[in-house]
Formats: structure tokens, C-alpha cells, sequence
């Protein structure tokens, strides 16, 4: 069975792409859009990785990451983060709040493919 | 006024040349008597012309030609009134002889050499305010001066009437001309010899002494002679009295109150009086004296009026002229000495008028109009004291020429017009205006400048208008018209019926009007205007001059008050000095505040701080100002005061280069912020940017790679994926525009083309415009169409492109279940307002104040669709065309206001 993946992002048309590339692959994705709900999504049924976007309504996707990073179930959980702001410190901020690997929009579909096949595979 | 002079009755008495030759005589007389009191003067032999018989007869200035002839002529014409004349100035002796002390005193005290020098010295040695009562002086006081020329003139006519049998009649005019040159040369003698620092003319006031007696005499012989020489007693005198229409004359109450408050201020405001009252007060105690022996002249010279006017209107032919009876009842009766008195009398008046008026008046010309430009002119300044002497008694002198000239042209061009009485009553009224500031000067701390200014320009404006300029008569100076129905037809401003009040009788309206308003003038103005500190000082040593001139040594009992204390050591130490040791001393008292209790240890301790800057003489001398218990006068502290005010020019100096840099380092700072805030705003804008043109391309990006890939995607999804990067591009291009159009905007560059339309047409075009937007939900439109008929110059496709996004932000945003959004166009306080206001749940409140901010889009991407520029836009659009946009909270739902002028402000000359 395949290994199941929460998107974790608010703009429909990215979803749509990123589900398919990922279902095409055999995985399993769940979608969510909201970030003052995002923690919870996890928590309720805590998949293989998480695909977490930056800039979501209502709370950052680096506000999610550190409470993640915070609790035991999900301390070690992979989590490919995208963001549209492709500056210096929004990387630096990702690796200090734990993320397990980083992804500039626009992105190329192989290497997010790639991405969470390693991450799904640890 | 020829025709009466015609009709005087009579036989052939004193020649003309030899009524001359005693004119001539009699002024001789009178230089002697000047000459000889000016000798005794300059030989420190004051003796009896320090008494206060000479100062009690001065004062007789008041009764000129007009008292002289005119009484009678009044007591003819209008019965008992006349006595008001004299009611005024003997209310003012025995009833307010302190006050007229508290003037002496500080005329002595503050060498004030007139009652322009007294106003403008009391409300800060303000020149202006000088230059103000210096011309109102010389506009009240030259008809005056031509009445004083008409009476001698038509005295002498009655002689030379009845010398015309035999010979031709002497030319009026030339005889006046003759008077005023005369005139001019005594006062330009006698009043300019020269230049004591008083300014008292001891020759003077001895021949107008004289005068006084000679009138006064003249008046009683007429008298007497008419009560028992053509009557038979005083109780036939009091059965013609009864007879005559005396009897039934009915007294006025508002007209009496009137003439007796205007005799009473003229008393004390006239410059002659004035001059003789205070400027010549050689003791303050012969106020004492005068203040009963002065009403008693006045009661005297006005005993046998009503005698002599009622055996005038009864013995001579009807139509005589009765301001003339004093000559022409002894005439009538053949008894021609007793009318060489008589003439004599009324030369006295008329002449001693005109000399003390010139006097005051010249002074005053000099001081405050001649002098200030003269030296203006020669800016080397006063250095040589000779020099300026002279100037000042040339400029005096031809001041007195010029205005006895001004009396005399007054004279020939007013034709001699109107009763002698008129004429005095206009110039009483005139004078009169100086009264508040006067009182308010000697008696109120609290009179300002500009309150003395208001109050001055305003009574006298008014008395101009509603008294002095009709005056003339109708038609010379103010059209009949204007007198009916007002200036431009508009009736409350009628000059003889201001404010809609009619039937008050033109004197008691004009003196009303013109002393409320003046007094209400002066007391607004000082209540809201601030005294600068020679104000204060000044207003303190006028006010207090009794405490002030007190002989006290040391700082007890002073009247001083902190506040004056404190602001002048601000002055001297500078505010935070100043107030620091005030407040120290305050607490050390127990209280809280900068005004400490004045006791004698504070004064000390401020001595010695203020001796610190300015050395122990002058601080002694500034605190005794304001304490008392010193004898430094104003003046003296001004020399000091002028030294000082160069090293304080030189501090200030300082001071504002200080503050010049402190200022510039204030504006370096701040724009070191604004250039911070300014980066910070950059960054947060492009990575706004980077944001929103990187999701579009997000999603281009991997379904054009899916596409790429071909392969599995079924035709289902490969139609579904184009449709969306088509879709994405196209927001691609819509979020470019936006910013292109933003930054053009922000930048002032953007180029607008104004037209005439009209609102309802623009709101029309946006509406059908949202209406075929592509997905949107049905909203509606509430309108009122005839209201948005307005005519506007704008640029109508940028204002279109505001309205657009308002009603698209609606159709978007509105969560109602029914949405419906209402437009309501109206004209408001000379702006169009346009509102929109839908039934939604609005706009969160904490959310108001970003909206109009880039990129604050505030609900999620996928319903917006936009890039949140719109608001952004519509802020920026409304801004270039003179209006603005806002958020309307509290309306409901989602309110939006859009404000702009009819025609925007850089539209120009749009047709």
C-alpha cells in the first residue's frame, strides 16, 4: 500500500498539481488548507511526511513546523516545506525550526517527486 | 448766518478800525503779561504763579466761544439743556477729583507730555497707538478750532455791520485769516520757547489765567446789566421767564444723561484740557482747590445765560441770531462799552481755546508723527542733543502753523455752516473714544494694546460715521440716500439708525453706538490678547502709581505680584532658570506651582540672582519697579534695558543657532528612520511580489511538465490543466498591470484626462462593467438615480476604475443572502460624495485600517482572486484627482466613502 503524504496548502491549483504528480507515483494525499487547523490534521491521523507551505491563512506554515517539531508523535516527522518567498532567511528559518528539506516555488515536478520519495523512504 | 448778521439792530457804536486797535491793545496785554510770567519762571521766582488761582483760571480753557456765545444762543433754542455742558466737568471735580489726581500723578510720574503720550506710554510705548489719538485729536479738534475763528469772525461782523453805512464791509474771511495767523504767532511765542522736559508753559497759562478773568467778567457785566439795567430785577427777569416759552421746555432724560456723560469725558480726554489739567499741574494739591473753586467759575459764567437769552428773544426782532446776544443785547441798548467788554470776553475765549488746543495738539504731532520720521529718515539717530532740540521746536512750531492753517481751510469750506453748539457737541463725541482706554489705562492691569487699538478704531470709526460725516449736511460727504435707506440699501446700517434702532435722537444714537461698541472693543480685546512685558510693567506703574511713588525703603509691604516677578526674571535669566527657582521656592513654602508668596527673603534671593546677569544696580532698579519703594523711573530702566537688549540679541542669537541644530539633528534622525521604515517597507513589498508571481507560476510550471510528460494524463485532465495555466497567465498579466499601474500612480506620473461629466453617467458604466465580469454572483444594485445628477470634471475612466472595484469588492466579498449593495451620490459641504454600502457582514474592525494598504488582501486567495492591489489602486487614483477614499465603519456592512471636488483641482481650463 502506498505511503500516505498531507499537503499541507492553500492554493487550489498547486494542490491539484502536487496530488497529482504524487498519486501518479502510488502515494496516498491528503489535502488541508487551513493553518490554524493544520496542527490538528496532522496530529488526527499522523501520516508518512508533510508537504508544508510557508505562507498559509490564518497562521505560518513555520508556526506549524515548530509546534510539530515540538510534540514526541511527530518530533521526527519528514517534512518537505514549499514557499513562494524565495529569500535567504526563509531557508535559514526552515532549517531552524527543524524542516527536513526545503523547496523554492516554482519547482520542478521530478525533484518534488524525488524529495518525497526519499523522505517517505526513511 | 449773513442774513442774521444783516438784521442786528441797532445805532452806530464802535468804529471798526478802532475794535481793531483794542484787539491789538488787548494782545499786547497778554504778551506782557506772558512775557513777564516766562521772566519770573526763568528766574526760579515762581511764587504766586505756582498758586492754585492760576491753575483754578486755567482750567477756564474749557469754556471757549462756545460757552461764551453759544450757551446763550443754546439756552434760546433748547431751554435749560445747556447746563449739562456744565454739569459734566463739575461732576467729574468734586466727584471724581481722585481719579483726576491718579492722572496728575502719573502725568508727573511718567512725564507724559499729552493724553496721546499717556495711552501710548501706558500700553507699552506703542507708537502706533500714539499716531492713533494724535490723529483722532487733530480730526475732533480742528472743527473745533474754526468755530473758535467763526465767532471771532462774526463778532467782529456785528461791528463792522454797523460801521457798513458809512464804509465798505471788511472781507469775513480775511479777518479770520488774520485771527489764525495772529494766533499762530502768540502760540508759536509762547508755547515753543522751549523744550522743558515738562513740557509747562508758565506765560501761557498766566495770559490764559487772565483770559479767564476777563471773560468771566465780561459775562457777569452782561449780566448784570441786562437783569438790572433793561429788566427790573431778578423777579422780572422770572416773570419774563414765565412768559416766555422757557417754561415749557421739557427736559430729555436720555439727552441730558448723554451731554453730561460727553461734557464729563471731554473734560477729562480733550488735549487742551489735558494740557492745562495735567501737563501743566505745577502741584497736585491745587486740584484740591480747584476741584470746588472751578465749578463755582462755571456756576458763575453760566448764571445770568438764561437771563440774557430770554431778554435777547424778547427785545430783539424775531429772527436775530442768538448765539450772538451778548454783543447784541448791550448793543441794542446803546451801551457800547459794556459791548467792547463783551467782545473783548469772547475774543478771550475763542483766542485762549485755540492757543492751549495748538499747544497740545503741535505736541503731540511733533512727538508722535513728526519726530518718528524725522528720525526714520536720518538713521544716524539723536547723537547730537542740540541738534535734536532744534528739530523738535521747528517741527512744533510748523505743526502749530499747519494746524491753525487746517482750523482756518475747515472754516472757509464748511461755510460757516450749523449752530455753534453742533459743532461742539461733534468734537465732545469725537474725543471722547480716548475715554476707555484712558480709564482702563489708569485703572485696569489687565487693558492691552491691541484691546486699546480695537476700542479706539472702533468707537472712532463709528462716531465718523454715524456723527462727524453727517454732519456736513446731507449731501456733502453722504448722499441723502445713504442717510434714508443706508449704504448699498442696506437699512440696519443706516448712520443715524444703526442696528435697527430708530427715533433715538442722532447725538444720544451716535454717542451710544459709538462708546458701547469702542468699549466693548476694548475690553474683548485685552481679555483675549496677552500684555507683552513693558505692557505689564507700564500697566503696573499707571495703575499703582500711589503705591509705586511711595518713599519705602526695602522690599516690606510690597504689592508685588509673583507672576510680574517671574516673568521678568524669565526675561533676565532666561525661562528655566527663571521658573526653576520660582518652583523652589514655591515648594520650600509648601505649594505646589511657580508662584511662590512674595516675601521679603525671595526678593532677596532673586536680587541676588538677577544681580548675577544684569549687576546690582539695575536689579534693584527692575525689582523696585515692579515691588515699589523706588524712585527709578520707567525711563531710566529703558536706557538700561536698551544696553541689556544687546547682549540679550546676542544670546538669543545663540540660543536659535542651538536650536537650529538641534532641529536639524532632530530632521536628520527622523529622515534615518523614514529611509529604515522605508527599506523595511521595500523588502516586505518584494517579497509580496515574489509571492504572488510565484504561485501563478507555481502552477504553470508543473502542469505544463505534466502536459510535457504526455503519456497517462487522459484528454479529461490535459484539457482541464491548459485551461488552468491559461488562466494563471492571464492573472499573471492582471498582477503586472496592477503593479505597473500602482507605481505609476505612486509616482505623481501618471498622465489624466480631465472632462466635464456627469456622476450618474460614470456610476452607470461601472455598474454595467461589474455586471459582465465572468463568474460573478448576481449583487443588487440599490440607486437613486435623479441624486446622481451631478456634474463633475475629472478624469472619468480613472474614476470609473475606483467605482469598478468598489461594486466588484462587493459582488466578491458581500456574504449576505441576498447582497445587495447601495450607492448614494450627494453634494456635502462643496465635495460629492459618493457611498457604497452593502449588507454584509463588513469588515473586521481591527482589519479597517490595512485595507487600503498593498497586498492586504484579507480572506483567502481562492475567493479574491486578486492580488490585493484594488484598494491599494482606488487610494492612489482618488488621491491624483484631489479626493480620497475611506472606510465608513459602523454602517452594517462593508461601507466605503469615495470624497472629491466637482472639478479636480489640476483640471484647469477644462471645458
Amino acid at each position: 500500500m502506498g505511503k500516505r503524504v498531507l499537503l499541507i496548502e492553500d492554493e487550489p491549483n498547486i494542490i491539484e498539481a502536487i496530488r497529482f504528480i504524487l498519486s501518479r507515483d502510488g502515494f496516498a494525499v491528503d489535502t488541508h488548507s487551513d493553518g490554524s487547523t493544520a496542527l490538528q490534521a496532522v496530529q488526527a491521523k499522523v501520516p508518512d511526511l508533510v508537504i508544508l507551505d510557508v505562507m498559509l491563512p490564518n497562521r505560518s506554515g513555520f508556526d506549524i513546523l515548530r509546534d510539530l517539531r515540538a510534540q514526541a508523535e511527530t518530533e521526527n516527522l519528514p517534512v518537505l516545506m514549499l514557499t513562494a518567498r524565495g529569500q535567504k532567511k526563509d531557508r535559514e528559518m526552515a532549517e531552524r525550526f527543524g524542516a527536513s528539506r526545503f523547496m523554492t516555488k516554482p519547482f520542478s515536478n521530478s525533484e518534488v517527486l524525488k524529495s518525497v520519495r526519499e523522505l517517505a523512504s526513511l | 448766518m449773513k442774513t442774521t448778521v444783516q438784521q442786528i439792530w441797532g445805532k452806530t457804536v464802535v468804529p471798526f478800525n478802532i475794535l481793531v486797535l483794542v484787539c491789538i491793545l488787548y494782545v499786547i496785554l497778554l504778551f506782557l503779561v506772558a512775557f513777564g510770567a516766562e521772566k519770573r519762571a526763568a528766574k526760579g521766582q515762581l511764587g504766586w504763579l505756582r498758586s492754585p488761582l492760576i491753575y483754578t483760571l486755567s482750567l477756564s480753557v474749557y469754556c471757549t466761544a462756545w460757552t461764551f456765545y453759544g450757551a446763550v444762543g443754546y439756552a434760546a433754542r433748547s431751554g435749560l439743556e445747556f447746563v449739562t455742558i456744565y454739569l459734566g466737568p463739575t461732576l467729574v471735580m468734586v466727584g471724581w477729583w481722585w481719579a483726576l489726581r491718579k492722572l496728575v500723578r502719573i502725568g508727573r510720574a511718567q512725564r507724559v507730555t499729552s493724553v496721546a503720550d499717556l495711552i501710548s506710554s501706558r500700553y507699552g510705548k506703542s507708537n502706533a497707538l500714539g499716531v492713533i489719538v494724535t490723529v483722532m485729536a487733530v480730526i475732533g479738534t480742528t472743527p473745533y478750532i474754526a468755530l473758535q475763528l467763526q465767532s471771532v469772525t462774526l463778532s467782529f461782523a456785528v461791528f463792522a455791520n454797523e460801521r457798513s453805512a458809512g464804509g465798505a464791509l471788511p472781507d469775513l474771511n480775511s479777518t479770520a485769516l488774520w485771527v489764525a495767523a495772529g494766533l499762530a504767532v502768540f502760540t508759536i511765542v509762547f508755547g515753543t520757547r522751549s523744550l522743558d522736559a515738562n513740557e509747562r508753559h508758565h506765560g501761557v497759562v498766566t495770559a490764559i489765567a487772565l483770559e479767564a478773568v476777563v471773560k468771566l467778567a465780561a459775562l457777569l457785566a452782561v449780566g448784570v446789566f441786562v437783569v438790572w439795567g433793561v429788566a427790573d430785577g431778578p423777579s422780572d427777569i422770572l416773570a419774563r421767564i414765565d412768559t416766555s416759552h422757557f417754561s415749557q421746555w421739557q427736559i430729555k432724560g436720555e439727552r441730558w444723561f448723554t451731554l453730561i456723560f460727553l461734557s464729563a469725558a471731554a473734560f477729562l480726554t480733550l488735549p487742551r484740557m489735558f494740557q492745562v489739567l495735567v501737563v501743566e499741574n505745577v502741584n497736585e494739591r491745587h486740584l484740591a482747590t480747584a476741584s470746588w473753586a472751578f465749578p463755582l467759575y462755571l456756576f458763575l459764567i453760566s448764571l445770568f445765560v438764561v437771563p440774557i437769552a430770554v431778554v435777547g428773544l424778547s427785545a430783539l426782532p424775531e429772527g436775530t441770531n442768538p448765539d450772538l446776544f451778548v454783543l447784541t443785547v448791550p448793543l441794542n441798548y446803546n451801551a457800547e462799552g459794556l459791548a467792547t467788554l463783551a467782545f473783548l470776553g469772547g475774543f478771550s475765549s475763542a483766542t485762549s481755546m485755540v492757543i492751549i488746543a495748538a499747544i497740545a495738539l503741535s505736541t503731540m504731532v511733533s512727538n508722535h508723527i513728526v519726530m518718528p520720521i524725522w528720525l526714520s529718515v536720518r538713521k544716524v539717530g539723536a547723537t547730537v542733543s542740540g541738534d535734536v532740540r532744534g528739530v523738535v521746536l521747528m517741527s512744533r512750531r510748523v505743526s502749530i502753523g499747519a494746524i491753525l492753517a487746517l482750523g482756518y481751510l475747515y472754516y472757509r469750506f464748511s461755510g460757516g455752516g450749523g449752530a455753534l453748539a453742533a459743532i461742539g457737541l461733534v468734537s465732545f463725541a469725537g474725543v471722547a473714544q480716548v475715554l476707555p482706554a484712558l480709564l482702563g489705562g489708569i485703572f485696569w492691569r489687565g487693558a492691552t494694546r491691541n484691546g486699546a487699538v480695537a476700542g479706539l478704531i472702533i468707537g472712532f470709526s463709528v462716531w465718523a460715521y454715524s456723527m462727524f460725516i453727517p454732519s456736513f449736511g446731507e449731501g456733502a460727504l453722504m448722499s441723502s440716500a445713504m442717510l434714508t435707506d443706508g449704504p448699498w440699501g442696506i437699512g440696519w446700517l443706516r448712520p443715524q439708525a444703526l442696528f435697527g434702532i430708530q427715533g433715538l435722537d442722532p447725538l444720544v444714537h451716535a454717542v451710544f453706538w459709538s462708546m458701547a461698541l469702542n468699549t466693548s472693543a476694548f475690553v474683548i480685546g485685552s481679555l483675549v490678547s496677552f500684555p507683552g512685558p513693558i505692557e505689564r510693567l507700564q500697566g503696573a506703574q499707571f495703575v499703582n502709581v500711589f503705591e509705586h511713588s511711595g518713599t519705602a525703603r526695602g522690599w516690606q509691604g510690597s504689592a508685588a505680584e509673583a507672576e510680574d516677578l517671574l516673568v521678568m526674571a524669565q526675561r533676565i535669566l532666561g525661562a528655566q532658570q527663571a521658573q526653576a527657582l520660582f518652583q523652589a521656592e514655591s515648594q520650600g513654602q509648601g505649594r505646589d506651582g511657580y508662584l511662590p508668596d512674595v516675601t521679603a527673603d525671595f526678593i532677596g534671593k532673586l536680587e541676588r540672582e538677577l544681580t548675577g546677569s544684569v549687576g546690582a544696580a539695575t536689579a534693584h532698579a527692575m525689582l523696585g519697579q515692579i515691588i515699589g519703594g523706588s524712585t527709578v523711573s520707567v525711563h531710566d530702566l529703558m536706557a538700561v534695558a536698551d544696553e541689556t537688549a544687546q547682549m540679550l540679541e546676542y544670546s538669543s542669537q545663540l540660543e536659535a543657532k542651538s536650536q537650529e541644530l538641534a532641529r536639524t539633528g532632530r530632521q536628520l534622525r527622523d529622515a534615518n528612520e523614514k529611509l529604515k521604515e522605508l527599506s523595511i517597507q521595500k523588502d516586505a513589498f518584494l517579497s509580496q511580489i515574489s509571492h504572488e508571481l510565484r504561485t501563478p507560476m507555481t502552477s504553470i510550471r508543473a502542469f505544463s511538465e505534466i502536459l510535457m510528460d504526455g503519456g497517462d494524463a487522459g484528454d479529461e485532465y490535459r484539457q482541464k490543466y491548459s485551461t488552468i495555466i491559461h488562466d494563471e497567465t492571464i492573472r499573471l498579466t492582471r498582477l503586472l498591470d496592477d503593479l505597473l499601474d500602482l507605481s505609476v500612480l505612486e509616482n505623481g506620473q501618471v498622465t489624466l484626462n480631465y472632462s466635464s461629466a456627469n456622476l450618474n453617467d460614470i456610476i452607470s458604466s461601472a455598474v454595467a462593467a461589474t455586471s459582465s465580469l465572468d463568474g460573478a454572483r448576481a449583487i443588487s444594485i440599490l440607486r437613486d438615480g435623479g441624486r446622481e445628477n451631478l456634474p463633475i470634471t475629472t478624469d472619468a475612466d480613472r474614476l470609473r476604475q475606483v467605482f469598478i472595484n468598489l461594486i466588484a469588492n462587493a459582488t466578491k466579498y458581500c456574504d449576505a443572502r441576498v447582497p445587495e449593495l447601495a450607492i448614494k451620490a450627494r453634494l456635502r459641504g462643496g465635495m460629492l460624495v459618493v457611498d457604497f454600502v452593502d449588507n454584509g457582514s463588513g469588515i473586521a474592525k481591527r482589519s479597517q485600517s490595512v485595507i487600503f494598504e498593498k497586498f492586504s488582501r484579507l480572506s483567502d486567495h481562492a475567493a479574491a482572486g486578486g492580488a490585493g492591489l484594488g484598494l491599494a489602486i482606488c487610494r492612489e487614483i482618488m488621491t491624483n484627482l484631489g479626493g480620497q477614499i475611506s472606510y465608513l465603519p459602523g454602517q452594517g456592512g462593508g461601507a466605503f466613502r469615495v470624497t472629491m471636488p466637482p472639478i479636480a483641482p489640476k483640471a484647469g481650463a477644462v471645458k
